[in-house]
């Protein structure tokens, strides 16, 4: 598409009057590729490389653009686009802005500038009261008040003292550190530099997944932007202090974002947590005091220190403040990265900004805070989304994934699924955690079969609390989440596996039949070709058609296949 | 020295001992697994666990958790015993542990561990996966069958052999314990034959060649006497 434009704009003479800037994510991913046109803001979707002549000849030399192209018909500028109109844009504001492998750019629109404040006019005491003050809390999931960490290691007795960026993104279907990453990478590494300046420390890590390449790039390419202008590197800004980063990839095992596995990793080691105390705040980095944050979270950092913490603090509710990146996927109309200010409710996200769920479906549920997250009912869409209300309800905020679910989905299933991740995910160190999610999924996988007992529904509560409670880290702390949320939100879609033999969605493929309604078969004899089993019978010209449940696998191809409704898919085993 | 409270009893000790060592010194019992005195302490087994009252309930490996003045520690209670049974339960369930075939049959802690905390059955479906016996090497085997992967051998081999022979594969579930880079174990090369690995393992997954049913005795102490002697080590 790159191509494609500077072609068109090479043979209209157009090079030097327009300027292609290839930027970071803008959020809506069903929508790419996108493109921006600036100065009125005219947003173009789904542009293909044959579009670029026209959009070259149309809207560059004629001035008009090409309506086709726009989101919507007459469609307004993006800022006032509800997709864009109710997010507030702290950690992504300059990415798709600004060109991220030019460091100039991120210092035109301020970038830096947080940083040299601190480092010239501010102790490292006043940035840590300042950041304490405006409230912020991790960005990772947990949600540890950020300014109380970065004291605990300034007070941390032991040097060298280090700074880790952790950007092991492994959430399934979350991108909001590879947005920020790829987008504006070096509001990161501001953010890290006035937290090393903070600290006490002097070097810093960042800890990338492999399977980010465009992210490592870009880092690469911004630390080495950084240290040439001088704002990496041996005194900065002139001031007594010396800092510099350096990247560590991840292999992609999903518990290396767990703080301590994450260090064992960087240390050469295998990728295992340890219990904690001691924190990596006094014992961590080859057992000296380490600060470890969230690429979001160091993101925030810069706008703290520019527009002070009383400004910052003001955004949010009472219990956490800012600013919240979600990757809103599943059944949702609008996918992609939101930001939006914390103490938003889910039905804001989902359906202001979301724009719920797409015709001919109702909502059913939205599985909040990654794999081990919780699965919250219709009910609970007015909850406000913040650290505490979340928990409160069993799901947590995590990384911030945001996954929909319409009535197709069977909530056992949904269960099962995550389970399946977090327990293949498991590094085995712990028992509760290695043993006891396999033993959950073992019961989920018999209640998906049809051959569940009530007094396995007992028993997923009684493991999954044992391992929540008794398991290592995070990672097996938070399994059950989607089993236990589940369990208290939609305990009838068990009890109807368990007794009725049936799933209610239609997704347990030993808990549905199929069946041909003989008043609208009319022997067409296209189910019987499509059948992969022969389970599908009858004669051409005489209906009904029948399905033979013995030798049916329930893969839904006569139902695809029948042209006129004739064949349904029920609920239940057959009678 | 610290104060701290353990089952209600006022328990002093050194700033750097753990809340296990605590309760030791002051002849409170607390069951412990993967932790081996002369090894660093790992908290992977979890049934050390003990409830810090004043840290919210939250549950820490007493083998690991360093002591701190004023902690409120519950080390027994109706919850803790029931976790406890549960972990052994999902040990008992995970692989092979059928103690009238084992080699380390009355000499084995987790076969211990299940008499003195009371588990008699198993809620659990056995998994019984089918795991290798590896027995190349001219003393010693493995019986992938009856290891709880609690990471002795590993600690042993490491921190006090210093041969580094032993290390964990896999992860989750599929766990192995493995010699070198997989290699047999009688062809891994930096192995010394020492053998303390099997004095360090608590089941009979490792083994001296030549031991029926039963015969198989550990000596796990020689772990600390060795350090105790070799303080270097500890480091």
């Amino acid at each position: 598409m790159k191509r494609a434009l500077l072609q068109a704009l090479a043979d209209h003479g157009l090079a030097s009057e327009v300027q292609l800037v290839e930027t970071g994510c803008m959020g809506p991913c069903e929508l790419g590729p996108v493109l921006l046109v600036y100065p009125e803001g005219t947003f173009y979707v789904r542009v293909r490389p044959e579009d670029a002549a026209e959009i070259v000849v149309e809207h560059f030399l004629k001035g008009r653009p090409v309506r086709r192209l726009l989101w919507t018909e007459g469609a307004p500028p993006p800022r006032e686009i509800p997709f864009f109109a109710r997010q507030k844009k702290l950690v992504l504001a300059n990415s798709g802005v600004i060109d991220p492998e030019r460091i100039e750019e991120y210092i035109a629109v301020g970038g830096y500038e947080a940083l040299g404040r601190a480092l010239t006019q501010m102790t490292p005491e006043q940035v840590i009261a300042e950041v304490r003050r405006s409230g912020l809390r991790g960005r990772g999931g947990a949600g540890f008040p950020t300014g109380a960490k970065w004291e605990a290691v300034r007070a941390a007795p032991g040097t060298p003292k280090y700074v880790i960026c952790n950007a092991d993104e492994g959430d399934p279907g979350a991108f909001m550190d590879r947005a920020v990453l790829e987008g504006d990478p070096h509001s990161v590494l501001e953010g890290m530099a006035i937290a090393a300046y903070a600290v006490g420390a002097n070097h810093g890590y960042i800890y990338v997944r492999a399977e980010y390449p465009l992210a490592v790039r870009r880092l690469e390419v911004a630390i080495a932007q950084a240290r040439k202008l001088g704002v990496l590197g041996e005194r900065i800004f002139d001031a007594d202090f010396s800092f510099d980063i350096e990247l560590r990839m991840g292999a992609g095992a999903f518990v290396c974002g767990e703080e301590t596995a994450l260090i064992a990793s960087i240390e050469g080691r295998r990728g295992e947590p340890r219990p904690r105390p001691p924190y990596p705040a006094t014992s961590g980095l080859w057992g000296k005091p380490t600060l470890i944050n969230n690429v979001e979270t160091y993101a925030s950092v810069r706008h703290i220190i520019l527009n002070g913490a009383d400004w910052f603090a003001q955004i949010g509710t009472a219990g956490s403040k800012g600013t919240k990146v979600f990757a809103l996927a599943g059944k949702v109309r609008n996918t992609g990265l939101v930001e939006v200010p914390m103490g938003i409710t889910l039905r804001e996200l989902i359906f202001d900004i979301g724009g719920g769920v797409p015709a001919g479906r109702a909502f059913k549920a939205v599985q909040i805070g990654g794999p081990s997250g919780g699965c919250l009912p219709a009910s609970l869409l007015d909850v406000p989304v913040d650290y505490d209300s979340l928990r409160e309800h069993g799901a947590i905020m995590g990384s911030g994934g945001l996954i929909v679910l319409d009535d197709s989905a069977c909530m056992v299933n949904v269960a099962k699924f995550f389970l399946e991740f977090t327990a293949d995910e498991s590094c085995g160190k712990c028992i509760p955690c290695r043993v006891g999610t396999r033993m959950m999924l073992g019961i989920l996988d018999r209640i998906t079969r049809g051959e569940g007992d009530e007094e396995d529904l007992r028993r997923l509560v009684e493991i999954g609390e044992m391992v929540r409670a008794a398991s290592l880290c995070g990672l097996g702390q938070t399994a059950p989440n989607p089993v236990l949320s589940t369990l208290r939100y939609f305990e009838d879609e068990y009890r109807a596996h368990i007794h009725e033999r049936a799933c209610p969605a239609g997704v347990c493929p030993d808990l549905v039949h199929y069946a041909i309604l003989a008043e609208r078969c009319r022997a067409c004899d296209a189910c019987r070709r499509a059948c992969p089993t022969g389970a599908a019978q009858g004669t051409p010209g005489q209906p009904p058609y029948r399905i033979v449940d013995s030798l049916c696998i329930r893969c839904g191809a006569c139902l695809e296949a029948c042209p006129f409704g004739a064949v349904e898919k029920r609920p239940g085993q057959r009678g | 020295m610290i104060t701290l409270r353990i089952d209600d009893i006022p328990v002093q000790a050194e700033p750097d001992q753990t809340i296990l060592d605590a309760a030791k010194a002051a002849g409170i019992r607390i069951p412990t697994l993967c932790h081996l005195p002369g090894l660093s302490p790992v908290g992977a087994c979890r049934l050390c666990l003990v409830e810090i009252r004043n840290w919210n309930g939250k549950l820490v490996p007493a083998c690991a958790t360093p002591v701190q003045e004023g902690l409120d520690v519950v080390a027994n209670s109706d919850r803790l015993r029931e976790l406890r049974r549960t972990i052994l339960e999902l040990l008992f369930a995970e692989r092979n542990h059928i103690c009238a075939f084992c080699v380390a049959n009355g000499h084995c802690e987790l076969q211990d561990l299940a008499a003195e905390l009371g588990m008699d059955h198993v809620r659990f479906p056995y998994r019984f996966p089918p795991l290798p016996l590896d027995a190349s090497h001219p003393k010693f085997g493995i019986d992938h069958n009856r290891c709880i992967l609690c990471g002795r051998c590993v600690r042993a081999c490491s921190e006090v052999e210093g041969a580094m022979t032993w290390g964990f594969a896999g992860r989750g579930i599929f766990t192995l314990i493995e010699a070198d880079l997989g290699d047999p174990w009688g062809d891994a090369k930096t192995c010394t034959g020492c053998g303390k690995c099997v004095q360090a393992c608590p089941t009979g997954a490792l083994f001296e060649k030549g031991r029926a049913t039963g015969e198989q005795e550990k000596r796990p102490a020689i772990v600390a006497a060795l350090t105790e002697r070799r303080p270097r080590a500890q480091g």
